[in-house]
């Protein structure tokens, strides 16, 4: 009874509150997108080559993004190639996150003991250097006559000329690895963290080694943070551009993020930068779903 | 399982049987999982310090050393980050940006997650699933649809300072929703619906009490929210107007792969100073507002995991 007073004598305050950013987000972050489709389905006008948006979906013209699905497969397939590598990119890139990241995380909550606050400090330090000072860091290093090549030659007694920045697939995963690593590295620490001491206790005491204690009890209960983190560091990595510009440059390496960054600054070509946008939107809502039901579940365990 | 320890146990051979017994010590120590740890920190830091060190590289190359100099900070009269005016102005940009978009950010995010954790309804739910959204989305979508808003349609936004900080503000917004409402959870309706039993009107309650609560969320999204906007990259590139407006990070991505001098690493430098004093200060009074609270390091809430 008393909730329910308290509640109604509070209830006006809080649509209040809410509208300004709710507005905010209405006016600058949906109807933007609604925005895109519109240029997307809409029309080029032919002599000043600008899109021309159709806010009525009923008339709208799906030549444009008829004109970029002809060419992902078949003879004519440009833009296919890139799409492809996008996807094996961000897969591979992920796992190697993955991999790294694992074991990192678990060590921290596990066994850091009294260093652990420094530890975490210095594990996501990467987070607040900007991601393209870290990626000039490694420019420097792969140059032609820089410190990784130098290193390979141990002092000058091989001699080593390795053009890592001249288009190598493996250059663009490793930089979208470093550069991603650190976003994986704290929703694991996290997930870990939550799992009782006393459960992998319980599992050795029971008589399962260690790999089985990881296979039977450690990784199912870190399961859900695995999905989430693999989703947090997937998702940017779908819209990244710049990695590759920086570490390689060239169009044998290049990803979806580089074809929307091309067509979206060619004159005629912006529909064309519309439909990846959508694509990739397409791309990233279907693990978002299985995110929000990832974090659903997790804030039902947390509590 | 037993049977398989018996085996180990029994298993002859000296040397052989030490290493079995290392591997099935219960209490060993993680050596590899320290090996690691502290390899993975060496791979994720020292890139950067040694992009730090050849900044104060005394010749132009960022390869080799050639002693140790300032004159790309401030001794160069044409090519130095404190003579050189597009590096200059790209480092006030940077830093008036960081202090606009957090200044509109913060309000509009702290009064949207008070709202949207009371307001219950249809309407809410919505703004929440957006709120994820923009949360998770690539920003590059974002960064496009608002391009595509400034430079086809007829509107009050325009490229430049105004475009990046709405821009950046709406990619922003998230963090303190997702902060502060995690810490609401934590507090409950009671404390504000004792402060009205005992008089006080509903917005004094929030004001002088659940505002007061907040405080240290509030402080730390602020401070994440800072060293993110400073650091942003794709929606600044995107919405910037001319060379005047462009940030450090759009002027390291623009003149990294052409032959820069280290000055391009003495701007970066500054620009990783400000980020991490600007998170070291901040994490230093979130310990002191949060001071007497079980589990009260917090350095993850700076990084956005809550």
């Amino acid at each position: 009874m008393a909730d329910r007073a308290a509640g109604s004598r509070t209830r006006s305050i809080w649509p209040l509150l809410a509208i300004p950013g709710t507005v905010w987000l209405a006016v600058l972050f949906v109807a933007p997108m609604y925005v895109v489709l519109a240029i997307l389905f809409g029309q080029v006008d032919p002599i000043l080559r600008q899109p021309v948006p159709v806010w009525n979906p009923a008339h709208w013209d799906v030549s444009q993004f008829d004109y970029v699905l002809r060419h992902i497969v078949g003879p004519d397939g440009f833009f296919g190639p890139a799409l492809m590598r996008t996807l094996v990119y961000v897969l591979t890139a992920s796992a190697l996150c993955l991999l790294i990241a694992y074991p990192v995380a678990y060590f921290t909550a596990r066994f850091a003991g009294r260093y652990r606050g420094l530890l975490l400090a210095a594990l996501i330090s990467p987070f607040w250097i900007s991601y393209m000072m870290r990626m000039l860091a490694w420019v420097n290093l792969l140059q032609n006559d820089g410190l990784v090549n130098k290193t390979l030659s141990l002092g000058g007694l091989f001699d080593v000329h390795v053009d890592w920045l001249g288009g190598h697939a493996g250059t663009v995963v490793l930089g979208l690895v470093y550069g991603y690593v650190p976003y994986m590295i704290l929703p694991l620490f996290a997930g870990l963290d939550r799992i009782p001491a006393g459960a992998l206790e319980a599992a050795r005491d029971l008589g399962a080694n260690r790999l089985e204690t990881f296979r039977r009890v450690t990784w199912p209960m870190s399961r859900q943070a695995v999905i989430v983190s693999m989703l947090v560091t997937c998702l940017p990595m779908l819209g990244d551009y710049f990695t590759n510009d920086l570490l390689s440059g060239s169009p044998r390496t290049s990803m979806v993020g580089n074809l929307i960054n091309e067509s979206v600054l060619t004159p005629g070509e912006t529909g064309q930068a519309g439909a990846f946008v959508l694509l990739v939107l397409v791309v990233s809502l279907l693990p978002m779903a299985l995110y929000v039901r990832a974090s659903r579940t997790g804030a039902e365990i947390r509590t | 399982m037993s049977t398989a320890r018996a085996a180990g146990v029994a298993e002859g051979g000296s040397s052989r049987r030490s290493l079995v017994g290392w591997w099935k010590d219960p209490w060993r120590r993680p050596r590899l999982l320290l090996g690691i740890t502290l390899l993975y920190l060496l791979w994720s830091l020292l890139p950067v310090l040694i992009a730090v060190l050849f900044s104060f590289n005394a010749g132009r190359s960022r390869t080799s050393w050639q002693g140790f100099s300032t004159r790309w900070y401030y001794g160069d009269p044409l090519q130095s980050v404190w003579q050189d005016p597009s590096l200059h102005t790209a480092v006030v940009h940077t830093l008036w940006l960081g202090i606009l978009a957090t200044a509109i950010t913060i309000p509009l995010g702290v009064a949207m997650a008070l709202g949207l954790d009371r307001w219950r309804g249809r309407l809410p739910a919505t703004a929440n699933v957006v709120v994820l959204l923009s949360f998770v989305l690539p920003e590059i979508l974002l960064a496009v649809a608002l391009l595509f808003v400034v430079t086809v349609l007829q509107t009050p936004l325009h490229l430049g300072t105004v475009g990046q900080v709405v821009g950046l503000v709406t990619y922003q917004l998230s963090y303190p929703v997702v902060i502060v409402r995690s810490r609401l959870l934590t507090i409950g309706a009671q404390y504000e619906e004792a402060a009205i039993d005992l008089g006080a009107s509903p917005s004094g309650a929030v004001r002088r009490v659940l505002l007061r609560m907040l405080l240290p969320a509030i402080f730390a999204s602020t401070v994440l929210v800072f060293a993110d906007v400073i650091d942003d990259f794709v929606i600044v590139r995107y919405l910037s107007g001319d060379a005047s407006t462009e940030p450090v990070s759009v002027k390291i991505y623009n003149t990294a792969r052409a032959a820069p001098t280290p000055a391009l690493n003495a701007l970066a430098t500054v620009l990783l100073v400000m980020s991490l004093l600007v998170v070291f200060v901040g994490h230093r009074a979130y310990r002191y507002f949060t001071r007497g609270e079980r589990d009260s390091s917090g350095i993850d809430v700076f990084a956005g995991e809550v």
